[in-house]
């Protein structure tokens, strides 16, 4: 079981600074079985408050969100109002929305106002469906709440021929238009992308999302640009894991496992406490019907842990491709 | 201050402005403060590193070592703040490489010998002094993300009734139940990213209760401190460091690295 401390991470480190990164993310062969992940601390309780349901279909959804989809269903408020409520003792730090397309659900103003009373919050959304009689209280609790509320907007390309094969048509300006529904309102909303372009591309695309957010009037906006997970409909659109692509003991060595959101996260769900939003298809990262339960350690033999273990902790705000994770 | 009252004082990150330290110095001996300490991150952004150690070793500042610290000594690659967006990380890099190469050997040495907490009772209350959060060097304790039943959790399981950090470069400070307290104590190094060319830094009060079954009452106060910040602009200038860092020192707005800044503490500032 991995559970090391700062002081072994760094010791370890210090021991192999010879141990070049290109050894480390790609590694020759897997050797040895996967290790496991302890919960250090539950800092972020992630609620998939719209299940699998989402107005769009994207190509590239790791869970195969769709209209259709009811493998995971809506949250009700009164649940959702539970779990925040056993959440205040475990000293939870923030809270994130997911689904699905959380703003599906007519209770996510009423849900964030209490959330916003314990902590900071984000929410996850295509930023298609942003209507006022929503937004406008989401904001108004926004503003009077003392913490952030980060609205996420998931945009896969910077123009309508880029994302809208991959997210619907008509959706790329439809999120713009949800972009500046929300800069009105003050918020400074993250605009996430996955990267369903070549790597390389990075800076061109990254430039090309500035200058077309910044003809919506948001100066310096904030991306964060995403590997994709390669499991749901987008072993579809581009291709799975292969079989080297897997997360050894050996290549947790001197790995700070805290970047990994299993060692700090769990996600609820209608069908009970999962370790990730991830891997909520998958029956083994079903932890339990309480957060209890779902202490267990996380073993790391998913293929998408792979992602994971590239680059850290890609869900939360502050993690993505381009930070250095070795 | 009262004859019982215990007074200390807190600089969170130097970030090599020596100027803001003496001056900083200076004006916490005038408030009758016992002792003074340093929460890390010596280097970073300003000119002359090696101008920053003398003055805490004169001044007897007791000091923790930050993430600049641990890195800087260790000889790591970056400062492991974390930045993934490429234009803060070409910031990042350019006052990192320039840090390592100023800082001089004695001072590597000086800062490995550093702890990464120092726990110090202040008039019967344990205060637990730290660089980023008690748990991890580097973490991010903004105020619009770090919610008080979390603070609770670190108080409780650090057995602290006060922690005072840094790291973020914006102070702020929050009362947790049962009396006890968290404070960011800020930073000497550049200004909080609110228009104004001064630097910031803690002076913390312990007063016992009229009720000696009660607990100490424990208060932070922030200080601004005004220095010469054009005569630290000069010397930015003759060591060639980025006009976005001077910009800041002069303007009291964040030009750089700003993706970690949440919504909240971004919206205040400029960029």
């Amino acid at each position: 079981m991995w559970n090391l401390d700062l002081q072994q991470v760094r010791r370890c480190l210090a021991d192999r600074q010879s141990v070049s990164k290109s050894t480390l993310t790609r590694p020759n062969s897997v050797t040895g079985d996967s290790p496991y992940v302890s919960l250090d601390h539950l800092d972020t309780l992630w609620f998939q408050v719209t299940g699998t349901i989402c107005n769009l279909r994207c190509t590239h959804c790791f869970i195969s969100c769709s209209p259709d989809n009811h493998a995971f269903d809506f949250l009700p408020l009164i649940e959702v109002e539970a779990w925040l409520e056993k959440s205040s003792s475990w000293g939870v730090k923030e809270y994130y929305f997911t689904g699905g397309e959380p703003f599906m659900h007519v209770d996510l103003p009423r849900m964030l106002e209490m959330t916003l009373k314990l902590g900071p919050a984000s929410v996850l959304t295509n930023g298609t469906l942003l209507p006022n009689r929503m937004l406008d209280p989401i904001s108004d609790t926004a503003h009077a709440s003392p913490y952030s509320l980060e609205i996420r907007v998931s945009i896969d390309g910077p123009s309508p021929e880029t994302n809208d094969p991959i997210r619907g048509e008509g959706t790329f300006n439809r999120a713009m238009e949800g972009i500046r529904k929300l800069l009105d309102r003050g918020f400074l909303p993250i605009v996430t992308a996955t990267q369903v372009w070549a790597p390389e591309k990075d800076e061109e695309v990254r430039q090309a999302f500035v200058s077309r957010l910044q003809g919506l009037g948001y100066q310096n906006p904030r991306l964060k640009i995403l590997p994709s997970l390669r499991i749901g409909r987008e072993v579809l659109r581009e291709r799975g894991y292969t079989t080297s692509e897997r997360v050894n003991s050996e290549m947790m060595e001197g790995y700070e496992s805290n970047q990994l959101i299993c060692a700090s996260s769990r996600v609820v769900t209608s069908r009970g406490v999962y370790v990730c939003p991830i891997l909520i298809d998958d029956p083994d990262a079903r932890l339990g019907s309480t957060l209890e339960e779902a202490t267990t350690p996380f073993q790391l033999d998913k293929p998408a842990c792979y992602t994971c273990w590239l680059h850290g902790a890609i869900c939360s705000n502050y993690g993505g491709i381009g930070q250095d994770v070795s | 201050m009262s004859a019982d009252s215990h007074r200390i004082a807190v600089f969170g990150g130097v970030y090599s402005n020596h100027l803001a330290l003496a001056a900083a110095i200076e004006d916490a001996q005038t408030r009758g403060v016992r002792d003074l300490y340093c929460l890390g991150d010596f280097g970073a952004f300003g000119p002359n590193p090696d101008k920053v150690f003398p003055l805490l070793v004169d001044a007897n500042v007791q000091a923790i070592r930050g993430n600049y610290d641990d890195s800087i000594a260790r000889g790591l690659d970056d400062c492991q703040c974390g930045y993934t967006d490429p234009r803060d990380n070409h910031f990042a890099r350019l006052s990192y490489q320039y840090t390592y190469q100023n800082t001089s050997e004695r001072w590597r040495r000086w800062m490995e010998t550093l702890p990464e907490s120092l726990r110090l009772e202040v008039g019967g209350v344990r205060v637990l002094l730290c660089h980023g959060s008690p748990r991890r060097m580097n973490e991010f304790l903004w105020e619009s993300t770090t919610s008080t039943q979390f603070l609770a959790h670190l108080a409780d399981a650090y057995e602290a009734d006060v922690i005072l950090g840094t790291h973020t470069g914006i102070h702020w400070k929050r009362r947790l139940p049962n009396g006890r307290l968290f404070a960011n104590v800020g930073v000497l190094g550049r200004p909080a990213n609110d228009g104004r060319p001064e630097v910031w830094y803690a002076v913390v009060d312990v007063l016992p209760s009229s009720d000696p079954m009660n607990r100490p009452l424990t208060s932070v106060e922030f200080v601004p401190v005004a220095y010469d910040h054009e005569r630290l602009v000069d010397e930015m200038r003759d060591e060639c460091l980025p006009d976005e860092f001077i910009e800041t020192i002069r303007s009291g707005w964040w030009t750089t690295c700003l993706e970690v800044l949440p919504s909240k503490e971004r919206a205040r500032g400029r960029f």
